[in-house]
Formats: C-alpha cells, structure tokens, sequence
C-alpha cells in the first residue's frame, strides 16, 4: 500500500505552525498547535484528530508542502477516528466501489473526465468542448476517490487509485482534462504524495478553458461582471491552480471580487460537515458565507465544484443572487447560455 | 341447462363480456407466484344494476365471481380458484363526490388510486389521501379490501383505517349502505357511532360481497414536504429510531429498506422519512426535532443523516414511489414478490436477518421496505424476491423462500399481510378456533351458497 511522502524535519523546524493556527475551526495559539501537531506526527492521540472538519485547508497553509492533512487523515484512520458516522463512510465506500462497468465515449489521446458526476453532461458541450466533447471516461472505474479524504479511509483511495489510473491509461489517454476539481486534485497532490506514478498528464479543467478561450479569442466579449467566487474544499490541495482561475475570469473580463472569504480565508460548501459534526456547524458555515457573498452584491457566484453546486446553489438563489458553474461563465463570453441550472423540483403529493 | 354467456350479455353491453381464450389467459394469472386458473367468463359492469344482476345469476346458478380492482395483490388473490366469473371492475371508475369541508371523496368500485390522486391535484391541491406504493392503476377499493397501506399509513394506520362508508352488493344481490351513508346523506363515518359493519368486508378479499361504492378520507396536503434519509448499519437499532421518529409524531411516512444493491445501499439500513409544513419555520422545527431524538445514534457514529441534493429527492417525493418497479427487474424477466407480514417494529432485526439468509440459501436477490404503521404499533415487514418469469427453477426458489419467510414471520408474531391461499390455510391453521368459528358463521351467513371468491378464506373442517 502506497505510503505517504513525509518529510519531518519540514515540520520540526517549523515555527508558526500554519496548519493549525491558521485553521477555521480550531483556536490554537503556535506554542499549543506545535505540541499537538507533534503528537499527530508522532502517532499519538490530539484533539485535532477528532475535531477536524476535514476542509483541506492546512494543505494550502503548509508552506514546506508537507500535507498536514494527508497526514491527519492517516492518522484518523489508524486510530479509529470517524469523522463522520460509521453508516454514512460505508454507503461512500460501497456506492463509489469499481464494479467493472465502463462507461466511456470515443476516445482520443485527450479526454474529458467527468469522474462520477452527472453534471459534466449538461456543462462540457459547446464550442469550448468542440472536438473533444465525446471523448469522455465516466464512473465508479474512473472516479479519483478523493473523497475518502473526508471520511478518514485514505486506504480505500490508495488500494483503488492505481486500478483507476490504469483504467485510464487503458483507455489511451495521454491528457486528462479533469472536469472535477477534486480529479486534479487527486492526480497532481494526492497521488504523488502517496509515491504513486500518474500514467498520464493531468490538465486542470481551468488550465484547457484558458487556452481554449485563447483560440476563441475573437469571439470572446468581455462580460463586465463581478463576480463572488465559492471555493471548495479542493482547492486547497491544489493552490497554484488559484491564479490560473484569475487568468480565466481576466480572459472573459470578469472581476473575482474581494470578499471575505474568497482565496485562503475560503469557507467551503459545509455540506460535509452536516453529515460529519450536524446541522448545526453547516448551518453556520453555510449562513457567514451566504451573507458575504450578499454583501458584496455579485452579479453571479460562480461555482467549480458540482457537490458546491448542489449544496449551496439553491440556497445562493433564496438570497436572489445567481448560481452559475465556471463554464457556464465562459459560455457566456462566447454568446452561449448557461447549461446547468437549478433543477425545478416540485414536490409531488 | 342456461347459456351463461348469452345470460351475461342480457345484463351488459356484449362487448364488455368475454369468454375468449385470450382474455381468460389474461384474467388466470397475476404478476406473482401463484399458480394460474382461468375464469370462464369476464364481464365489466359500469353500474350497481349490473353488478347486482351478475351476482343475482351467479348466486342462482351457484357460479364463482371473483371482483378484480388492478389485480396488483402479487399473491393471487383474483386468481379464479374455481373459474366463474371474473368481475373486472375498471368501467366503474367514477370519482362521484369530493366533499372538501367533510374531507372525504366517494369513489366507485373501480376507481384508481392515480385517478383520485389526479383529480385531488387539479381540483383540490390542498387535500391529499393515503397513495400506495403500488402502480397508480391499483384501486382506491381493492386496496382498502387488502388493507393497503399508503404515504399516510403512519399517521393515520392502513388505508382501510381511512374508510369513510361503503356501498356493497351482497353475495346474494341486496345492495347495503355501511356506516353514517346508511342513514345519512354524508359520508363521514364508516361505523360509529353504530356497529362498524365495515370489518365485514376489509380482509375478506371479495369473499363476502363486492364494494361498488367507496368513502375515503382525505387530509390536509401541506405546502412543504421533505424527504429525510437516515443511515444505521445495525439491524438491532431500528425500531427504536422508528420508536423514537413516530413518537415526535412530527413525521409523515417512515419506511426502512435494506437491500444489497444499488451499492450504496448494501450494508446498511436506509431509514426514510418525510417531514411537511405549511411553512419553511414549520418544517425546520419538524427537522429539528428529528434531528434532537436520534443525536445519540449520531454522536455514537452508529448512525447517520445523508444529505440529499433535489436529484435524489425526486423519487423520493415521487407517488407512488417508482423503485419498486426498477426492483421487480433486478434478475431481468420482470418477475417480483413479497410476503409481508403485519408484525411488531421489535421483530425488524429478525425479520430482516431471516431476509438474507434466505437469499443467500435460494441464491435470490433481496430486498425488503418495512413501512411503519400508525406511530409505530406496527410496520409491514417485505420479504421481497426477484425472479426471471422466463426460469421456472428460480421461480421455484422463490415461491420456496416465499413460503420459509411467511412461516418464520407467522412463528415470530407476525400475521400475514394479503396472504395467497396457503398462507391463508397457515393463518387459519394458527387461528384461535372460536374466531375461526366465528369467522365461518359469517362467511356462511352472507355467502350461503360460497360464490364469491372461492379459494380465499376457505375453512375445511
């Protein structure tokens, strides 16, 4: 089983402790979040291990690029720790478990991943997607698994990640354009910091809009909007993709607006924590946010992640504003309409 | 000796009598296990008359009907056992009056459940009544006559608990008003304040006379419904957190399914339960509330609460729920059933462990909804089996771990629910022998000459 790369003498030398005192949820001056963070390491009991809300975020605040998270959730699981109740890991193991159904277009060198989520069908169609669009890897066979994360079985996504690789490599891909944040993510920190080789190139989905609106140059209109952005949990173990996102919002002419909790002070979609700590902390998370992107009256709050989509869009459009997906907000600069949009759900009695 | 078909045809319009092999093909099976017998004729009357004149014949002749709804019970229960004459009720499916202050309907004998459900949401959006989860063709009577159970069984008991008066033609062709209808215009009450005669007919199977009109209550249908999906992995926790939901009695309905696929089910029990408000406050506190009396399954991490994004609601919220279809073809070849019995909520883990070990010996894919019945009192317990129509041997391992389940869930304190005639023969086998008595007399006295559904409730001495 692949181990994490970690290195700690990083951590021995380091002073400030980022990974726990810039934390959200936690309250620990450097002295305190050394101590434990050297418990962690150690492999003895912390607190943290228990009150973690698995947000990702001391990924982005380690400065050394140790994964302080990977290596809290190697220790929750060595431990017993369960982030979330027990029945709610089990229904994530089994429903995300390879059962050998491929679900894939027709491939080329260069292919779309949707992971296993149904929303890229709506999203990745239209001239930004010309020539690619059906070459496509969907499913449980090519899911990144990054999700365990969450829920402390890091050992589900290092014994199922190298079948995953393989299954992509299998496919001929030499690009994989990761629709999912959370793909990349998985492919270029996730993976490497296990020692594992990606048979493949991962591309971030931003990094081929950019060049891609690049091409289209002469049919982008600059959209002049503001725009409040939801960054989610991944982001956070992928950092040097933030500025590439600034490129894209530049290239269509949108303003990313300052709030507060954009770029290292991001609050997640919190829906995690409602299955993980319950209503109440995600009620919380959800409302702060909510108010800020409010305050800041945005003509869109644009998402990246579809689990933010499904989370907080509804709620984004009580409060009036906008929900729109990243491609979507491309689409428009090219004179196309959005394609994912809030399903009507009326219940039925 | 008369020509039965030519008697037939004085009474309804020829083309609604049929003694053709095909149709007769048709009306000797139903979905499920049971062996098929055929009618000798079928007839589809559109009013009272005519139903009494039919049975009037067939009393005289001394010939079987059987009076069909949506044929949907899976366990044969209008199977013409004896041939005779299958009265297929689907011509008389008149919604007659939907009284909004009283909040009941009058619907006919044939009436469906999806065409009263339509008609409450066009005309009366704000009134609801108690769907079950069966095709929409199932029938608002055959339903009560089976005691159904739908989407309010949990708050309001089994659908026949909402049976508000009936019109029925009696074995021998008298037609009789039962409950407040008998002597009064209204239809709020199906017995009290006099004797509720109305037992004379639910969970009789069409053994003692044939409902031509029926009185169904109907209940507020709130603005906001929410389905609510919480997760345990141990069988043994279930009827309290069933306990516990019914007891805030701020819950609609509660079912619990287990099943092994799709795989996000397998190894876990998936309890579902739906909250309603007229206002987002309201349905927050009913939330909150639910959320207050399982926090220490949550706390200990035994147990969970999925968060459901409007793609998962769907068919959540949808009436009646499309899985049990998609389930009936798991094994390919479209072929389903369960035994249900009526049981205790303390016998969940037994029933369901029995679920499984019965699969795994029949090599049967499984899967089993347990609906909680009035608060929790009870619940309806499925053992549901799959099996390929087309593969007589897996048919034969199912109606074999139909038969096992049914036995244990009897020996276990558990009464069959819509029981096939073997399962009859076992209840009444268990039955105390002065209400099986009892039960003879009244067959006897309403059925003289046993022409209706014969096969059914059958007492040999």
């Amino acid at each position: 089983m692949p181990q994490l790369v970690f290195d700690r003498e990083k951590c021995a030398k380091c002073k400030t402790v980022p990974c726990l005192t810039k934390c959200q949820y936690l309250s620990l001056d450097a002295a305190a979040a050394k101590k434990e963070w050297q418990k962690i390491i150690n492999g003895e009991d912390s607190f943290v291990l228990e009150a973690c809300t698995t947000c990702y975020a001391c990924e982005e605040y380690c400065p050394h690029g140790n994964h302080p998270f990977y290596m809290i959730v190697d220790r929750q699981e060595e431990k017993g720790i369960l982030p979330s109740p027990r029945p709610i890991i089990t229904m994530w193991v089994n429903q995300c478990e390879p059962v050998g159904k491929f679900t894939v277009g027709l491939m080329q060198d260069k292919a779309l991943s949707y992971c296993f989520l149904a929303h890229f069908n709506a999203l990745a169609h239209g001239k930004l997607f010309e020539s690619i669009e059906y070459s496509v890897v969907f499913g449980q066979e090519f899911f990144c698994n990054a999700v365990y994360l969450h829920y402390a079985r890091l050992s589900v996504a290092r014994a199922r990640l190298p079948g995953v690789m393989e299954n992509i490599r299998k496919q001929g891909i030499k690009e994989l354009i990761c629709l999912h944040d959370e793909c990349y993510a998985t492919y270029a920190s996730l993976a490497p910091a296990y020692g594992m080789e990606v048979p493949f190139k991962p591309v971030h989905y931003y990094e081929y809009l950019v060049e891609r609106l690049k091409s289209l140059k002469n049919e982008v209109k600059p959209l002049g909007l503001r725009v409040a952005y939801q960054r989610n949990c991944s982001t956070r173990l992928i950092p040097q993709i933030d500025p590439v996102l600034d490129e894209l919002f530049k290239l269509i002419g949108v303003e990313r607006i300052d709030r507060k909790y954009d770029r290292k002070n991001a609050l997640c979609c919190a829906e995690i924590f409602r299955m993980a700590k319950g209503p109440d902390l995600a009620d919380d998370v959800q409302k702060r946010n909510l108010d800020d992107m409010q305050a800041v009256n945005p003509d869109y709050v644009v998402f990246n992640c579809p689990a933010c989509w499904d989370s907080l869009a509804g709620r984004v459009a009580e409060r009036g504003l906008k929900p729109i997906h990243i491609i979507d907000l491309c689409k428009l600069a090219i004179g196309e309409e959005q394609s994912l949009k809030l399903s009507k759900m009326e219940a039925e009695v | 000796m008369i020509d039965i078909y030519n008697e037939l045809t004085t009474i309804i319009d020829k083309d609604y009598v049929s003694n053709s092999k095909e149709e007769l093909y048709m009306y000797g099976r139903d979905p499920g296990l049971m062996p098929a017998h055929e009618p000798e004729y079928v007839v589809m009357p559109t009013t009272v008359e005519e139903v009494q004149a039919i049975i009037r014949l067939a009393n005289r002749e001394k010939i079987a009907v059987v009076p069909k709804g949506g044929g949907l019970s899976l366990t044969g229960l209008v199977i013409p056992q004896k041939g005779g004459i299958l009265l297929d009720m689907k011509r008389m499916g008149k919604i007659i009056e939907v009284n909004e202050k009283g909040g009941y309907a009058i619907v006919e004998g044939g009436t469906t459940h999806g065409a009263l459900k339509s008609c409450l949401l066009k005309n009366y959006p704000h009134l609801r009544h108690s769907i079950p989860d069966s095709p929409p063709i199932a029938t608002v009577v055959a339903n009560a006559v089976i005691h159904g159970q739908g989407r309010l069984t949990q708050q309001r008991g089994f659908n026949s608990d909402m049976v508000s008066g009936l019109e029925v033609v009696l074995p021998t062709g008298e037609v009789c008003k039962i409950g407040s209808c008998a002597v009064s215009q209204y239809w709020f009450s199906k017995g009290p304040p006099m004797p509720d005669l109305s037992s004379l007919f639910f969970g009789w199977f069409g053994t003692t006379g044939v409902i031509t009109k029926l009185g169904i209550k109907l209940y507020p249908c709130k603005k906001y419904r929410d389905p609510v999906l919480f997760l345990t992995d141990r069988a043994e926790l279930v009827p309290d957190i069933m306990r516990k939901l019914g007891r805030t009695e701020m819950i609609e309905d509660l079912v619990v399914n287990a099943q092994p696929i799709p795989l996000r089910y397998k190894d876990n029990y998936y309890i579902l339960f739906y909250i309603t408000g007229d206002t987002e406050e309201e349905l927050e506190f009913k939330r909150k509330m639910c959320w207050n009396v399982l926090w220490d399954y949550f706390e200990r991490r035994e147990g969970g609460f999925v968060s459901l994004i409007p793609e998962m609601k769907a068919p959540m919220l949808s009436m009646p729920s499309k899985d049990t279809t998609r389930f009936a073809d798991v094994s390919k070849g479209g072929g389903f059933e369960y035994s249900g019995p009526i049981a205790p909520i303390e016998k969940y883990p037994v029933y369901v462990k029995k679920l499984i070990d019965l699969a795994e010996k029949y090599s049967l894919f499984y899967s089993s909804a347990a609906r909680m019945i009035d608060g929790g009192h009870s619940m309806m317990f499925s053992f549901s089996y799959t099996f390929n129509r087309a593969d007589p041997q897996t048919m034969k391992r199912a109606k074999d771990a139909l038969d096992e389940a049914a036995e244990f869930a009897v020996e276990n304190g558990g009464v069959m629910w819509k029981p096939n005639i073997d399962e009859q023969k076992m209840t009444m086998k268990k039955m105390d022998p002065n209400t099986l008595e009892l039960m003879m007399r009244i067959k006897k006295l309403l059925d003289p000459n046993g022409i209706m559904n014969p096969g059914n409730w059958e007492v040999s001495r």
